[in-house]
């Protein structure tokens, strides 16, 4: 899977959990840059995309995501 | 694997706009209730379940209707992240009669939340409080084997259950607590002193044990635990990375779970099993196969599938479920396999109604649900066909139709995993009611050869028994008072601990009522409370509650109580009876009740509601069919 269709499969979850179909992301994009994203929906967020993807994140690793880009990455790296 | 719990394999699939249908739902819209018990019937991922609650949320906070579902507001604290839980809640309680709205304490704010009546959740004024605490919070996570430092966990339980006596709820619900799998010395941790199995298997103990008084409802967390595997349950990265109380997979079985309690205590438990009968109770089509060439018995693995299968429904009856038959047969030819099949447990006088015809199966549930005068939202239905089970899915969505895998063996297991039959109560009346139902169809036959209803009514030789409100009868009434739907004048729900409330209320009067005939005992059958109320300087009493079971209607009870209530006000100078009838989708019955009793109508609400009213001086008692027990 591409790095592009990672980030669809993430924006698709993003938009799902947030109900709100105009969610835009990048691998730029960081959390707090987007409307309804707070901590609640981080945890939300991070189990929706353990569930979709089906794979488990490390304990350790969750700490380190600056953006979208180092989730895309760090999902992948997880597959 | 061949049956995971966790999945709930028992409810179908969701359909892939389940988003679009939730968006959909129209707070203009009627039959809403049935609607939303529909849509939360579906296996939901977390995404799905958040999407109903936030529908549930809209259409509430645009008033809606919600005919169908009771309502329940849950005040919820938690030693973990609970935000799941909350998510998921109110389409599981959907799935169950219930329309939950849930009022969630801060992370971890426990005691403080339950000790401040100005917290956000003993603000809301709460209908229940779930008490969602598992071993972390009791300090059983970790071993105590120093001799005397195992009691902190219970000096917690007995702090918790001192505070919260103090809180004013109608239903405080406790949960058991899983024992996680690690072990510290293994096989021996349950016999030693202070290990965390130990530990909270004690706790447990006393929770069961405070669970049990009135107003007090189980949880039995620890045993859906055991039931999805402690191993999964536990789920050690989910409690450091987002303090999950436990594994999010499991989080669909633990809000059913809920669900089905809330259910319970809200009445809304299903009442009778209506089963199929080729490849559902016996292995093939007895209209091609023939008395002989059916699979059932013990000695073939395939017939003892389907012995476990009517085992598991006579375990049902025993505990006071109702069983009846649909089935796309010949009516002799069914009845034949129950008559004269000699491995059958199931026997003609088992089944309460049977209906074995070429009518196709929505419409022979709903003659099973008239003649048993009991709801569409009463009935499970038990089908091998998937075709029948998506035609009764789609005609009436209030009845439950469980999945069923293709191997019969796990016919019982599904059925009892899905918990439509969940009690919060067993009581005699309980296990006497299948019985009362079939001696029904005797008295059918007694009325056919009787010339005319008096003469029959006069024939059964009725005994009827009026007593006040008691403790030992306290929850049979809580269960009429929260079943009751048809013949039901205000349908106002009690818990039992309010119910005791009145027995103690000197402005209150209560009534229970009980009926024999020479067939059978019916139990309790009526429940009526009044209070007291002054005008213009004269003390009337106000019905508040009427109800009756269905099972004894066109047999006068309702006279008989009205004459006892007559005398009884009589004799402490009251001037008369004020009476209400509040309309809902199912009490039409009783719409005309007062009327019929001589009440005078006095106004009307908006809501439909009509008030009546009858001064004593007006009442004549009538000539009766039933004698009154001494």
């Amino acid at each position: 899977m591409t790095d592009q269709e990672t980030l669809n499969r993430v924006t698709a979850v993003v938009r799902d959990q947030l109900d709100d179909d105009e969610v835009s992301l990048t691998m730029d994009t960081v959390a707090k840059a987007v409307d309804g994203w707070d901590s609640l929906a981080h945890v939300r967020i991070m189990v929706a995309i353990e569930e979709s993807f089906g794979i488990e994140f490390r304990t350790s690793d969750i700490s380190g995501l600056d953006n979208v880009g180092d989730l895309v990455r760090l999902i992948e790296a997880s597959r | 694997m061949a049956f995971d719990i966790a999945a709930l394999p028992w409810l179908p699939a969701a359909p892939a706009n389940y988003r679009q249908l939730c968006r959909d739902l129209d707070p203009a819209n009627r039959g809403l209730g049935h609607e939303l018990r529909r849509l939360a019937t579906h296996k939901l991922d977390s995404a799905q379940a958040l999407r109903f609650a936030n529908a549930l949320k809209r259409l509430r906070g645009a008033s809606a209707d919600l005919q169908g579902l009771s309502g329940f507001k849950l005040g919820l604290v938690s030693n973990a992240t609970a935000e799941f839980i909350v998510d998921a809640i109110p389409a599981a309680a959907a799935r169950h009669g219930v329309a939950a709205e849930i009022v969630l304490a801060p992370f971890d704010l426990v005691m403080q939340s339950i000790l401040d009546p100005s917290s956000e959740v003993m603000h809301a004024m709460p209908d229940g409080l779930l008490l969602a605490l598992d071993h972390r919070w009791f300090g059983a996570h970790k071993p105590a084997l120093d001799p005397g430092s195992d009691g902190f966990g219970m000096l917690k339980l007995e702090a918790l259950d001192a505070a919260v006596t103090q809180v004013n709820v109608s239903a405080l619900i406790w949960q058991t607590i899983p024992v996680p799998p690690a072990t510290l010395f293994g096989s021996l941790d349950r016999q030693m002193a202070g290990s965390v199995r130990v530990q909270i298997e004690r706790l447990n103990q006393r929770i069961v044990e405070y669970a049990a008084r009135p107003g007090n409802y189980l949880l039995d967390v620890a045993a859906f635990a055991e039931q999805g595997g402690t191993a999964k349950w536990i789920d050690a990265a989910a409690w450091n990375l987002y303090k999950l109380p436990f594994a999010l997979e499991l989080t669909p079985l633990y809000a059913d779970a809920l669900g089905r309690l809330l259910g319970a205590i809200r009445g809304s438990s299903r009442k009778c099993l209506v089963l199929d009968l080729d490849n559902t109770l016996w292995g093939g089509v007895i209209g091609d196969d023939g008395i002989d060439g059916i699979l059932l018995g013990e000695g073939s693995p395939a017939g003892e599938a389907f012995v476990s299968v009517q085992r598991a429904a006579l375990e049902l009856k025993s505990r006071g479920i109702l069983l009846a038959v649909s089935s796309k047969n010949y009516d002799e030819t069914a009845r034949g396999v129950f008559r004269d099949h000699p491995d059958m447990l199931l026997r003609e006088a088992d089944i309460a109604v049977f209906q074995a015809n070429w009518n196709d199966k929505p419409s022979n549930l709903e003659a099973i649900a008239a003649t048993l005068g009991i709801g569409l939202d009463a009935l499970v239905f038990l089908d091998d066909n998937g075709a029948e089970r998506a035609q009764v899915r789609a005609a009436l969505p209030m009845v439950a139709v469980p999945e069923l895998p293709a191997d019969a063996s796990w016919y019982a297991t599904y059925l009892s995993a899905a918990g439509y039959f969940e009690a919060v109560s067993f009581s005699e009346e309980d296990r006497g009611r299948a019985a009362s139902y079939a001696a029904n169809a005797q008295r059918s036959a007694i009325l056919l050869k009787s010339r005319d209803l008096g003469d029959y009514l006069t024939s059964l030789e009725m005994v009827i028994r009026f007593e006040r409100f008691n403790a030992l009868s306290r929850a049979r009434i809580a269960q009429l008072i929260n079943k009751s739907n048809q013949f039901n004048l205000t349908t106002r729900r009690y818990t039992e601990q309010e119910v005791a409330a009145v027995e103690s209320d000197p402005s209150a009067y209560t009534l229970q009522v009980r009926l024999a005939d020479r067939l059978g005992d019916f139990g309790m059958i009526g429940v009526v409370i009044a209070r007291a109320v002054s005008r213009q300087g004269e003390v009337w009493w106000d019905i508040d509650t009427w109800l009756m079971s269905c099972r004894v209607l066109g047999r006068e009870v309702e006279r008989a109580m009205l004459d006892h209530i007559a005398a009884d006000a009589h004799a402490t100078n009251v001037t008369g009876l004020l009476g209400t009838y509040r309309p809902t989708t199912k009490n039409g019955m009783v719409a005309e009740h007062f009327d019929r009793l001589g009440f005078k109508r006095t106004a009307e609400g908006e809501d439909g509601s009509v008030h009546y009213m009858l001064a004593l001086n007006d009442h004549i008692a009538s000539r009766l069919p039933h004698r009154e027990a001494a």
